[in-house]
């Protein structure tokens, strides 16, 4: 039987439990002997001119070695946004600020001492004269453009997806209902458990050698290379283990160059880790996007027209973030055939820290989006979620399929998905539970969410630059294997997962094969671990190689055995080629290594992005009194084609689910008016515990994609995709019946409990003659939904306008 | 300067350190043991928990002069000399209750100290024993399991040394098959009542 396919336990786990991983903090190299160690001084005020810097009591404190600022590293060029045509270039920055700070946390200084309780004394000393300037956090306040982050720039507009002016105004025209709504995806912070870091140390002949914690060693050396203005081959960068990173360790930051900085300028290797503290105020977040949704469609249920404008937050430099918009614009329609569908979107900068990916990255905020448009119409309409859904969804199909948005998904069965979630969480008696509540009055009403999905994962366009990934494998003389990969590890188990690969085509145990990555000088080239590519792209590369060396080592064995290449077999059984008929000749793979290595290094190359999908279904227990919501249950179909490992695969769905359940229920990161962040450590940040989600129940579906041989797709961020939805739509179907429509997330007890009293206030027994309000187009019919189930699902739309 | 005396990992220490060090820096940088890390500032993450005298304690909330005359374990310390793993070391990495191994030192430790003062813990004790041991990448339903993976383990071994002793071996699978049936149902239980 197959390896693949099968629960192999890591080979990586027996390391990480007894002596524990060795990450960035922890590498103890000849190379970084005598160390000094590098401490950032942040600007505490949102937004400021630095009128001084008085490095003077500082620089005299114990151990203190050195302070810098921006005047000193100023043969170093400025940073503009990546991806100039889509962004503003005149929003640029420096290394450390020279004039200007845009968010708490923007450094300013460096202390650079002997030794790191040092450091932490010393930036207290250092004397920064702030002259405030206006806070800019209110994302509408940054479109109007009254208090300009960048005066270059002249507006806080950092990019622009679509015209408004190429809105159709008819878009919504014959619709029996319309429903529009103001939706907050909240600002969350990827949080990491293991924060940022770097150790940077110059060779003799002027080449840096950094170690960084990252997501792929070779686009992190390009980054870091273009900061300190050298070439990518004069740095070197080495990736430690990675203590979690889920999109925000893409690259290397600002940081991560001033420590190379520093480490030239002193002669000598210098090191940084940063707090939690800055972590969570310096470390790129995720979401932070508005999205104001409009659904209209037929009382049958069919949605016949849907829009998505969006307002992005960039924070104080335009980064990754700044451009998600355009992949959230890419899924609008999800897995829905949604008659007439439009979206655009607008980036602005607040003083606020910056925007980077996090888990789903883009996606998690298409899907969000639609899926709560799907409930509002569903109870504008009075018609049961699920309904909504089947009745919209795309049918089913295995050859590629175009949407209206240029995305081509490649193969699926949403209905299926959707049926199998349902079916697996007793759908229909969930509801009954439900109505038997609701019929009591009880003060914890139940409510049930759905989440359909379907998601983009190994990007990149099958015609221009199509997706592909490197691999090297080799076989050793005795008996093992090593592994070199373009992909990067940060807790996924690719050693495990690659070595199974090849384990499956030359038969050697898994245990005896090595897998190494994120070493530039080792391998140049890479795509690195994001967008859930790893396995579709780098993965297989690792077993199309596997299967060329064994090509190659069958001429090898052609000429050992004295036989035609072509009347021998490949025995997996004993590692071996033996002639055809005659078991007893044989050679193994290992001797075929003695003479020549047997190595092979190839780039497999994808057609195009896969497009994974699946349905979540969230259970919630919400305490009409107090608000709290308690997440009593979470189905999920989450369907990535061909499982390779299902212990790996589930283990990423597990940790989806889990953040896309945090950001749906407790956590956000949250700013005051003047920029102060109020969530800058964990005992502020409601970052998830044990304690708050439940066992999780997988259901399995598989339906293989065409674009690879095994038939995989990206499974690392179906969680953060479908979950949250899922959760939050659950937390207002709870109190539906009570006249809510929508609630923000994270659903915390004061939001519910505020959207119940809300909803109270305004006479919720009286169906209201909706006339989707300030929208209106149409006029939906109250009696129709008053009918429906005897609940009063018009009593909002009202308040349905952008409350 | 002052010197402090205390075990690591059994093996007895004496060494001269400021007051101020924080027992973590002490075990990471003067004994040069690291798998405990340090995730925050605020001791909320648990990343760095160790066991002090048999109980899980954070070590970054620890001054290092505070442990002295103790006996301090850190997951370097709880494999068998030989290199058999610990019970929970074991399930973990059985339930794939570990991904990106950040959070998984203290995590560990911080299961021996719960199943020390708890040995049979239902899944909602293991959510709220672990409450304050953060993990990012797991969504905790792995490490739940493998706590009373362990926990299950544990009593098995427990009742098998029992029953070996007055009936052989068959009695020993008999009571392990007992012991998991009761962990699968208080952990469904746990789940019920939630």
């Amino acid at each position: 039987m197959s390896i693949l396919g099968t629960r192999v336990l890591r080979i990586e786990d027996p390391r990480f439990l007894t002596s524990g991983g060795v990450y960035t903090e922890d590498i103890v190299d000849d190379r970084l002997l005598g160390a000094c160690h590098v401490f950032f001084v942040r600007s505490p005020i949102a937004h400021a001119r630095i009128g001084g810097i008085d490095p003077s009591q500082a620089a005299a404190a114990p151990g203190v070695l050195a302070v810098f600022t921006a005047a000193d590293l100023a043969d170093l060029p400025d940073i503009g946004p990546m991806m100039p045509g889509l962004l503003n270039e005149r929003m640029r920055r420096h290394l450390l600020a020279p004039d200007v700070v845009r968010h708490v946390g923007d450094p300013v200084a460096v202390v650079v001492t002997e030794e790191p309780y040092q450091g932490e004394d010393a930036v207290e000393l250092v004397d920064v004269d702030y002259q405030p300037l206006p806070a800019v956090v209110d994302l509408a306040a940054a479109a109007s453009d009254e208090v300009v982050l960048f005066e270059a720039a002249g507006t806080n507009v950092a990019a622009s997806f679509g015209d408004p002016a190429t809105l159709d105004e008819h878009l919504f025209d014959g619709c029996d209902a319309v429903v529009r709504h103001t939706i907050m995806n909240q600002r969350v912070a990827p949080a990491p458990m293991e924060t940022r870091a770097g150790a940077a140390a110059w060779g003799h002949d002027g080449r840096l050698t950094a170690w960084i914690p990252n997501q792929g060693a070779q686009g992190t050396r390009a980054s870091l290379a273009s900061m300190l203005g050298l070439a990518p081959e004069q740095v070197r960068v080495i990736t430690p283990d990675v203590g979690g990173a889920f999109g925000a360790k893409f690259g290397a930051d600002p940081e991560h160059a001033v420590v190379a900085w520093v480490a030239r300028q002193l002669g000598r290797p210098a090191r940084w880790t940063e707090t939690r503290y800055e972590n969570l105020i310096a470390m790129t977040h995720g979401r932070a996007q508005q999205q104001t949704v409009t659904i209209g469609g037929s009382r049958d249920g069919t949605v016949q027209a849907y829009r998505l404008e969006i307002l992005q937050d960039a924070g104080a430099y335009p980064r990754i973030g700044a451009i998600l918009p355009f992949l959230t614009i890419l899924m609008t329609p999800g897995p829905y055939a949604l008659g007439k569908a439009e979206a655009i979107a607008r980036t602005v900068v607040t003083t606020t820290t910056p925007l980077g990916a996090y888990r789903g990255a883009g996606r998690p905020e298409a899907t969000a989006a639609v899926e709560r448009a799907m409930d509002l119409f569903a109870a504008e309409i009075g018609m049961d979620p699920a309904d909504v859904r089947r009745r919209n969804l795309l049918p089913p199909f295995t050859e590629p399929h175009r949407t209206a948005f240029g995305a081509l998904y490649d193969s699926g069965d949403y209905a299926a998905a959707l049926d199998k979630a349902l079916a697996a969480a007793d759908y229909a008696g969930l509801r009954k539970e439900q109505a038997g509540r609701r019929e009591r009055g009880d003060a914890v009403q139940l409510g049930i969410g759905l989440s359909c999905y379907v998601e983009i994962t190994g990007m990149g366009d099958g015609e221009e630059s199509p997706p592909e990934e490197n691999a090297t494998v080799e076989v050793h003389p005795d008996g093992s294997a090593t592994i070199l990969t373009g992909t990067s590890p940060h807790g996924q188990g690719h050693a495990t997962a690659w070595a199974m690969l090849a384990s499956d085509r030359l038969g050697i145990p898994v245990d005896r094969i090595t897998l190494s990555w994120g070493d530039t000088d080792l391998v140049p080239e890479g795509g690195g671990t994001g967008g859930s590519r790893s396995l579709q792209q780098g993965g297989m590369a690792v077993q199309q190689a596997a299967d060329e060396l064994i090509e190659l080592a069958r001429l090898r064995a052609a000429a050992a055995l004295e036989a035609s290449a072509a009347d021998l077999v490949f025995d997996t059984g004993r590692s071996a080629f033996a002639v055809a008929g005659d078991p007893a000749a044989f050679v193994p793979l290992a001797q075929l290594a003695e003479a020549e290595r047997l190595l092979v290094r190839t780039v497999f190359s994808a057609p195009g992005a896969t497009f994974p999908f699946g349905t979540h279904v969230a259970v919630v227990e919400v305490d009409t009194e107090t608000g709290k919501v308690t997440l009593r249950q979470m189905v999920t179909v989450d369907d990535a084609g061909f499982v390779l490992n299902p212990l790996l695969a589930e283990g990423q769905r597990h940790g989806g689910i889990a953040q896309g359940a945090a950001q749906a229920l407790l956590e956000e990161f949250v700013y005051d008016a003047e920029g102060n962040p109020l969530t800058a450590s964990l005992a502020d940040y409601p970052f998830l515990s044990s304690t708050e989600v439940p066992s999780f129940s997988l259901v399995d579906m598989a339906t293989p994609t065409s674009y690879n041989p095994m038939g995989v797709k990206g499974i690392g961020e179906a969680g953060t995709i479908g979950a949250t939805p899922a959760v939050q739509n659950a937390v207002v179907d709870a109190v539906a019946h009570l006249g809510v429509r929508h609630i923000d997330m994270p659903a915390s007890p004061q939001r519910v409990w505020r959207a119940l009293q809300a909803a109270a206030g305004s006479g919720r027994s009286t169906p209201q003659a909706s006339t989707a309000a300030g929208s209106g187009r149409s006029t939906s019919q109250a009696s129709t939904a008053a009918g429906s189930g005897g609940s009063t699902p018009q009593a909002s739309a009202a308040r349905s306008e952008g409350a | 300067m002052m010197r402090v005396e205390f075990t690591v990992n059994g093996q007895q220490r004496s060494d001269d350190i400021e007051p101020r060090l924080l027992l973590v820096h002490y075990l990471r940088e003067t004994c040069g043991l690291r798998a405990a890390n340090v995730g925050c500032d605020t001791t909320s993450c648990g990343a760095c928990t160790v066991l002090f005298n048999g109980s899980s304690v954070k070590s970054c909330t620890m001054l290092t002069v505070q442990a002295a005359g103790g006996e301090v374990t850190t997951a370097e310390g709880l494999a068998a000399p030989d290199g058999e793993l610990h019970p929970v070391q074991r399930a973990f990495r059985q339930e794939h209750a570990l991904q990106c191994g950040f959070c998984t030192p203290g995590m560990v430790m911080a299961t021996v100290g719960l199943l020390a003062e708890n040995p049979e813990p239902t899944e909602q004790q293991v959510r709220e024993g672990l409450e304050g041991n953060l993990c990012r990448c797991t969504g905790y339903h792995n490490i739940v399991r493998a706590v009373l993976a362990a926990a299950s383990e544990q009593a098995s071994a427990a009742a098998g040394e029992q029953a070996s002793a007055a009936a052989g071996e068959q009695a020993s699978a008999a009571a392990g098959e007992q012991a998991s049936v009761a962990s699968a149902a208080s952990a469904a239980g746990g789940r019920a009542g939630r």
